[in-house]
């Protein structure tokens, strides 16, 4: 959720019974303008909180000139001082997908885990020595998990309703500043929030959809595709005038739009594991 | 461009002195443009096309040229003619640019859904005004009221972190105060929300007075007909041709708790938003404890929606969520250690005797913080230990079959059990929380000071690992547990459900079963003339036994 409207953006999404206590509130104030300030973004974003044993890790995202692409995202552990992530790679979530457990709080534990999943590897090995490997003992540091975990809350989860962001013919996806809001009734509808993340796996629309599609707002996935069907959970809350995603494969995402008016955002609180029994649960 | 030639040109009133270039073609009809004798001088016909062609640069944000936009907004405009335009120019303006990102699909108009809104507001501002309606009563209750201070312990809950938007929790607030008017409660407190995917819960844990319960009563009365109706179905079936009789027996039902004992201690009431009705969750059995431990849903929002699991639920999901509650409950409502303590009667008797009731302890003086967060043993379970079985105090159901028990030792536990003996026992009430066993690794609770920057005046607060959504926290000599989330234990691992029961074993294939060949035909009849023969002598016999008689 932006920066600037924390405050308010905290107060709608907090039906979910966890918040930020009012220092915290009162220092993200503080260092997030700071923040802007000293890497030169045109948006900073409070992502949310992953919730270890012994600390939490408070995330922000900062834009650049693209919205959507190339975010950078960084971390705190006391909400003052920020420090700069690496970008996510398809090896380190991967790797991140291996380890099981609780995020610890501090970034440079290091996780031991058994690799499993070195079958390619295992192929080429069998020529040379005739007794496969069974098991690797590889060790993952907890920065790099975060990172992983981040990235994947991001592809799979994080929101934005249809119209938010526009793409510029020269492929640069921007705030839309004539936005107003969807109406009661599109809000209802699944399939007017897209995931914010840029395409990766482009679904199979019929001609029929297609035809209705805009390329200058519909370059994103809508969310009515997610599976397992019914991984998000829509509710009106705050006397019916607050509409509220939660997705159920991340529990702990909230997403919130106000209809008829620009406001929207997302955050995660959570414990940053994946709910893989979501198939079991509904 | 110069700066008083725009000036000019934006002050000129339309259809006057306004010039216009002989294309504008566009404005709607009925519209006519000002005369274009006007244009006399070549410097007046520059600067009007240095202004068209500034007005027709487009935006690099946007595409947008301000041209074609003030001609769209004219023509709408002039179209529609509303009253008081200048009132609303830039809505209009700003509407056509929404409009652009907007396919005009069809001619219908969305509905204008707000029904529930207003309905959901009237029940809000219901709530209010009961408060305001009985001003007397509120006067005596201000001597004494079993309402917890919701929006106290709300305040304490948000230097944690944790806890409702403000505005929700007046409301919860108001809720609970209309169900301590109407309803004969001894004691209530907001235990907290579970979230469903259509609706949530909010919950109050309430203790009625003695007798004036009226559940008691009916209780009773549905049991003595369940009963009934048991031996009626017994009866039944017990049809004419007696079919091969089952030899198996199901295992016995372990009696639930009675009403404020145990698990079955408090009474839940819950309501999706506050101003709706409270609805009673009904007691809860053990069986259902069992089920919900093997499980894992989501809530749905409906207390009357089944739970489609395997292995099956007894029940639907009121039954469901109050299994989580109690276990929930069991688990994570923790208390300073000496804020509670044993009666003194409780205490002369038998040391075998489990005790289950606790008084507060008038003489406690708090500890302070710091303590409290770096000594999970200054924390205890103020709550019963859910035994494996499904109840807190254990039942002796299985004097002689002891596969159950083995089954029952199997079960996921709640929390480690030192030395399970036949009788299950649990740790007793008021047990540390540093006595907890861990769970793959994980330790079951995390404590931590609300604010690192002043200590001096900071809460302790707990949050269980185990129950991702509990917490507690303690300030001199206040405390309170809360949970808010998905009503869902964590788990490590994958779950997985339970694999279907073995295939049961083949009928044992003996010689009463064994299908024999038929007989041939010279068998049938060296049969039937044996027959014959047979009944001949005995008909003989029987005149000669006949002559005998005479």
């Amino acid at each position: 959720m932006d920066a600037n409207s924390l405050h308010f953006s905290l107060e709608l999404v907090s039906g979910l019974g966890q918040g930020m206590s009012s220092e915290q509130k009162a220092a993200l104030r503080a260092s997030l303008v700071l923040l802007q300030r000293d890497y030169r973004f045109t948006r900073v974003l409070f992502w949310g909180r992953i919730q270890g044993l012994q600390a939490d890790y408070y995330i922000a995202q900062g834009c650049g000139e693209d919205q959507l692409h190339n975010r950078s995202v960084l971390y705190s552990l006391n909400c003052l001082d920020w420090s700069l992530l690496p970008p996510a790679t398809e090896n380190m979530i991967l790797e991140a997908s291996e380890v099981i457990g609780r995020f610890i709080g501090d970034p440079s534990h290091e996780y031991e885990y058994a690799s499993t999943r070195n079958k390619a590897d295992e192929d080429k090995a069998d020529e040379d020595d005739p007794v496969p490997d069974e098991e690797e003992i590889k060790s993952l540091k907890e920065e790099a998990r975060l990172v992983a975990t981040i990235a994947l809350i991001d592809q799979e989860s994080a929101v934005v309703p249809r119209g938010a962001y526009v793409k510029s013919p020269h492929g640069q996806v921007e705030l839309n500043r004539s936005f107003q809001g969807l109406s009661m009734t599109e809000a209802r509808k699944l399939t007017n929030y897209f995931h914010c993340t840029p395409t990766l796996n482009p679904q199979t629309k019929t001609l029929e959809e297609k035809a209705e599609l805009d390329p200058a707002i519909d370059f994103l996935n809508s969310l009515e595709h997610d599976i397992p069907r019914g991984s998000w959970s829509l509710q009106f809350e705050g006397g019916n005038t607050v509409l509220v995603l939660r997705s159920l494969l991340w529990p702990g995402l909230t997403f919130f739009h106000m209809p008829m008016t620009p406001h929207h955002g997302h955050i995660y609180i959570g414990n940053g594991q994946r709910n893989i029994d979501l198939p079991f649960m509904l | 461009m110069s700066a008083p030639d725009y000036d000019s040109f934006s002050h000129a009133a339309p259809g006057s002195t306004m010039d216009l270039p002989p294309g504008f073609s566009f404005l709607a009809p009925g519209f006519v443009p000002g005369s274009t004798t006007t244009l006399t001088t070549n410097a007046q016909e520059l600067s009007v096309q240095n202004a068209k062609a500034f007005l027709l640069k487009t935006s690099t944000q946007s595409g947008l040229n301000l041209y074609d936009h003030l001609g769209r907004v004219l023509t709408r405009i002039l179209n529609e003619r509303p009253d008081n335009v200048v009132d609303f120019f830039e809505d209009i303006s700003k509407e056509m640019k929404w409009l652009l990102f907007h396919k005009k699909m069809d001619s219908l108009r969305d509905q204008y859904a707000v029904r529930e809104t207003y309905e959901l507001a009237e029940k809000h501002k219901a709530l209010f005004l009961r408060a305001g309606g009985e001003e007397q009563e509120a006067e005596e209750e201000m001597m004494e009221t079993v309402l917890p201070n919701v929006i106290e312990l709300a305040y304490y809950f948000e230097q944690a972190g944790v806890g409702l938007s403000r505005d929700e929790t007046s409301r919860i607030f108001l809720a609970l105060k209309q169900l301590v008017e109407s309803q004969p409660v001894q004691k209530c407190r907001f235990w907290g929300k579970i979230l469903g995917i259509k609706f949530n819960y909010i919950i109050a844990e309430v203790e009625y007075r003695e007798g004036e319960d009226e559940l008691d009563q009916e209780e009773e009365a549905e049991e003595m007909e369940q009963e009934s109706e048991l031996k009626g179905e017994e009866e039944k079936e017990e049809p004419e041709d007696e079919p091969p009789k089952s030899t198996f027996k199901p295992p016995p039902i372990i009696p639930k708790e009675e009403n404020r004992t145990g698990t079955n201690k408090f009474t839940y009431l819950v309501c999706s938003e506050p101003g709706m009705p409270w609805v009673r969750l009904p007691m809860v059995t053990p069986a259902q404890i069992v089920a919900a431990r093997k499980i894992r849903k989501f809530f749905t929002g409906r207390l009357d929606a089944p739970v489609v699991s395997y292995p099956l639920f007894p029940g639907n999901e009121m039954n469901y969520l109050r299994a989580q509650i109690a276990r929930i409950s069991g688990g994570t409502q923790v208390s300073p250690l000496g804020f509670y303590q044993f009666g003194e009667e409780e205490e002369e008797e038998e040391e075998g005797a489990i005790r289950s009731s606790y008084e507060e302890n008038p003489e406690f003086e708090g500890i302070p913080a710091l303590e409290m967060v770096e000594n999970l043993s200054n924390w205890v379970h103020h709550v019963q230990h859910i035994l494996p079985q499904g109840r807190c105090v254990w039942f002796n159901a299985y004097q002689k079959s002891e596969e159950e028990v083995e089954e029952e030792e199997d079960e996921e536990e709640e929390r480690d059990e030192p030395g399970e003996q036949e009788p299950e026992v649990g740790p007793p009430l008021l047990t540390p929380l540093s006595e907890d066993a861990e769970i793959n690794h994980t330790p079951p609770w995390t404590a931590r000071l609300s604010s690192h920057v002043v200590p001096q005046f900071a809460l302790a607060i707990l949050r269980s690992n185990l129950w991702p959504g509990a917490y507690a926290f303690t300030s001199n000599k206040k405390f309170e547990n809360i949970y808010v989330g998905w009503g869902l234990k964590y788990n490590p691992e994958n779950y997985s459900p339970p694999p279907p029961p073995v295939v049961m074993m083949e009928y044992p294939s003996g010689p009463e079963i064994t299908e024999i060949s038929d007989p041939t035909v010279e068998e049938e009849q060296a049969l039937k003339a044996a027959q014959e023969e047979a009944l001949e002598e005995e008909e003989e016999e029987e005149e000669e036994e006949e002559d005998d008689d005479d």
